[in-house]
């Protein structure tokens, strides 16, 4: 199973796997220790991952994954209210949706590269977004977002178990993964390593070379006997796919679904993740993942009372100005710090937060033995 | 013509691009196993000439035929596929990959060109694919440097490299525009060496080129073309001892 994956992947591999799983104690100084959070961090990092694979080895920028993020919600949603609450086949229709939906956009988009395939990936996503919203209610429920309610059928929990009262857990087996408690998060950080794992695979593989040379020269790859159109679809299903996955951890551990879910900015969200942490690096999505949703969970908390306690030592004009503007970049307005933060670290780190500290790691060793000159930062390429 | 085996025959093709009549009338006849040159003065339609043999652009009229089999409605991964490699005139590579990488992908696209899922086995376990890429490096005199970055070398060892991306693919025809266009003296004669060391694996080539010393001492048959008119055609005597070639394309350009 880990045949030729190199000493530093295996090492990387089982370090992910050690982090991931000992996130409840490791994250307690920092306060994130809590499973809400950290299942978070395990669904956007799969987010990342998947977008990654698109992404980071092709280059190809999409606007719109957060569609196949919403699909996936619906379906899983529709599997709880159909079938039963637990969540393996819950999963498994997710994948399913997500990927017709990603060979279909995905076939209609791949047509057109650059910026234009950026474009009609964002036309897609909001088609999909405004079918949710209000054309397919009844799929739906428009605005209000899809729900468990008592009256779903649930056949197949029906055939072995009276229904009790109160509306049912999402489980696996037994395991509680819906309500807040650790069961959501090992779930989640469990699916993590599996997506990570599989990622790498993808990487190292001639599969993943190909689709990096697609990257660096797809001209040169028509003329070396590379049909690219199916190697990109592929890309594109395969990440469309993580994207569901992802959409499906969230109603397995908060069982609704919203049209929200699929709106451009969930799609910008993702971008912003994996750049942040690093392109086309296999750890990067995932920190930048956590980054994002470790700030966003910070920073939207605060609000002008927080903010005048801690000012509370300046003059009261002064604290009140400087209270007044800082409020903007907190709270509802959080996403301006995002924005602050993501201009800075193109601008200084454009390798984002891995390629950052592995110069940084250069910087350390080089002064060790002497040396002098830091390897320029690999800027990231754009599609074309 | 004689009876030999011809393996690329390019038949009465026209191509316009707007007003410019870029080729005319062209037709070529390439033996099997020969070097045969294009020589001509600039925009005399060579390159062109050679997009319409890989699939870039489609002639207007006539057609290429390849080993049998006529390549109008090809795709140039397709043309690709039925044994025809190109170097360009500057150079294409991945720039972003290793030189091993480079050559690798090539050696991979027989059997994984058309689409393959390769994802179980990792590139470091593909050691056929692997061996064949270092001994294209091996001719070229890259292997030496085969982790590095491609993006990094020099415009005549892009040039190198490219050229073992195409030999490692062993296609029944190469085409090479300019093959030795930037090199210093030194590297266009190591060049000239390995195309007559590769010529003895009966691979057929077609190549443009502006230095005579090169095409001199390579090639086997020359098509002069001027104006997208093919004015002459025949053995490197012939073709030198021709007054009409002289006028057009040797008495003002000799390098």
């Amino acid at each position: 199973m880990f045949k030729g994956l190199s000493r530093n992947d295996l090492i990387l591999l089982v370090g992910f796997t050690a982090f991931v799983l000992l996130m409840p104690i490791i994250l307690k100084p920092v306060g994130a220790a809590y499973p809400a959070l950290m299942q978070k961090f395990c669904i956007f990092g799969i987010f990342a991952i998947g977008f990654n694979i698109l992404f980071g080895l092709t280059g190809y920028l999409s606007f719109g994954h957060a569609a196949f993020l919403g699909v996936g919600s619906y379906a899983a949603v529709w599997s709880f209210k159909l079938f039963t609450m637990n969540i393996i086949p819950a999963i498994f229709l997710s994948l399913f949706f997500a990927a017709i939906f990603a060979v279909v956009i995905g076939y209609v988009s791949l047509r057109r590269s650059g910026i234009y395939f950026s474009i009609l990936t964002l036309a897609f996503a909001q088609m999909c977004y405004n079918l949710a919203y209000s054309v397919l209610t009844p799929l739906t429920n428009g605005e209000t977002g899809l729900q468990l309610t008592l009256r779903d059928p649930r056949w197949i929990d029906a055939m072995f178990h009276e229904p009790g009262a109160g509306l049912p857990r999402a489980t696996l087996f037994g395991l509680d993964t819906s309500g807040g408690g650790l069961g959501g998060f090992y779930l989640c950080a469990v699916i993590l390593i599996i997506c990570f794992y599989i990622s790498m695979r993808i990487f190292r593989s001639p599969f993943g070379m190909m689709l990096r040379a697609i990257k660096s020269n797809q001209n040169r790859m028509r003329y070396t006997g590379f049909n690219t159109r199916p190697y990109l679809l592929a890309a594109f299903v395969i990440s469309g796919m993580y994207a569901g996955l992802a959409g499906s951890l969230m109603a397995a551990t908060d069982p609704l679904a919203g049209a929200e879910r699929m709106q451009w900015t969930a799609s910008g969200e993702v971008v912003l993740m994996t750049i942040l942490g690093g392109v086309g690096t296999l750890v990067g999505p995932v920190v930048g993942a956590a980054v994002i949703k470790y700030f966003e969970n910070i920073f939207s908390s605060f609000g002008p009372d927080t903010l005048h306690g801690v000012f509370s030592f300046l003059p009261d004009t002064i604290e009140d100005a400087l209270v007044s503007f800082l409020s903007l970049f907190v709270g509802e307005g959080w996403n301006l710090t995002l924005g602050v933060i993501f201009v800075l670290l193109v601008i200084f780190m454009p390798g984002g937060i891995i390629e950052g500290l592995r110069r940084l790691w250069v910087i350390f060793t080089r002064k060790r033995d002497g040396g002098d000159a830091i390897p320029a930062a690999t800027h990231p390429q754009p599609a074309e | 013509m004689s009876e030999k085996n011809i393996v690329l025959h390019v038949a009465d093709v026209h191509k316009r691009f707007g007003g410019l009549h870029a080729l005319a009338d062209v037709d070529l006849q390439v033996e099997e196993g020969t070097v045969h040159a294009i020589i001509g003065p600039n925009g005399a339609g060579k390159s062109t000439l050679l997009n319409v043999c890989v699939g870039r652009i489609k002639p207007d009229q006539g057609q290429v035929v390849f080993a049998g089999e006529a390549l109008n409605n090809h795709q140039p991964h397709e043309i690709n596929q039925l044994g025809v490699s190109r170097v360009f005139q500057t150079p294409e590579i991945f720039a972003d990959l290793s030189l091993l990488e480079n050559v690798m992908i090539p050696a991979f696209a027989k059997r994984d060109g058309a689409f393959r899922f390769n994802a179980s086995a990792p590139v470091s376990t593909q050691k056929d694919i692997r061996e064949k890429a270092e001994a294209a490096l091996e001719d070229v005199g890259l292997l030496n440097r085969r982790n590095v970055e491609a993006g990094s070398l020099s415009r005549g060892d892009k040039r190198r490299l490219e050229l073992a991306m195409c030999l490692v693919q062993n296609p029944r025809l190469l085409l090479l525009d300019e093959p030795t266009a930037g090199m210093s003296r030194h590297d266009t004669n190591s060049t000239i060496d390995l195309l007559k060391r590769i010529k003895s694996r009966g691979m057929t080539k077609v190549i443009i080129e502006h230095d005579m010393h090169v095409v001199f001492s390579l090639a086997d048959k020359i098509s002069v073309l001027a104006q997208g008119r093919i004015i002459a055609d025949g053995t490197p005597e012939a073709v030198r001892a021709n007054p009409k070639v002289k006028e057009a394309y040797l008495g003002e350009e000799q390098t």
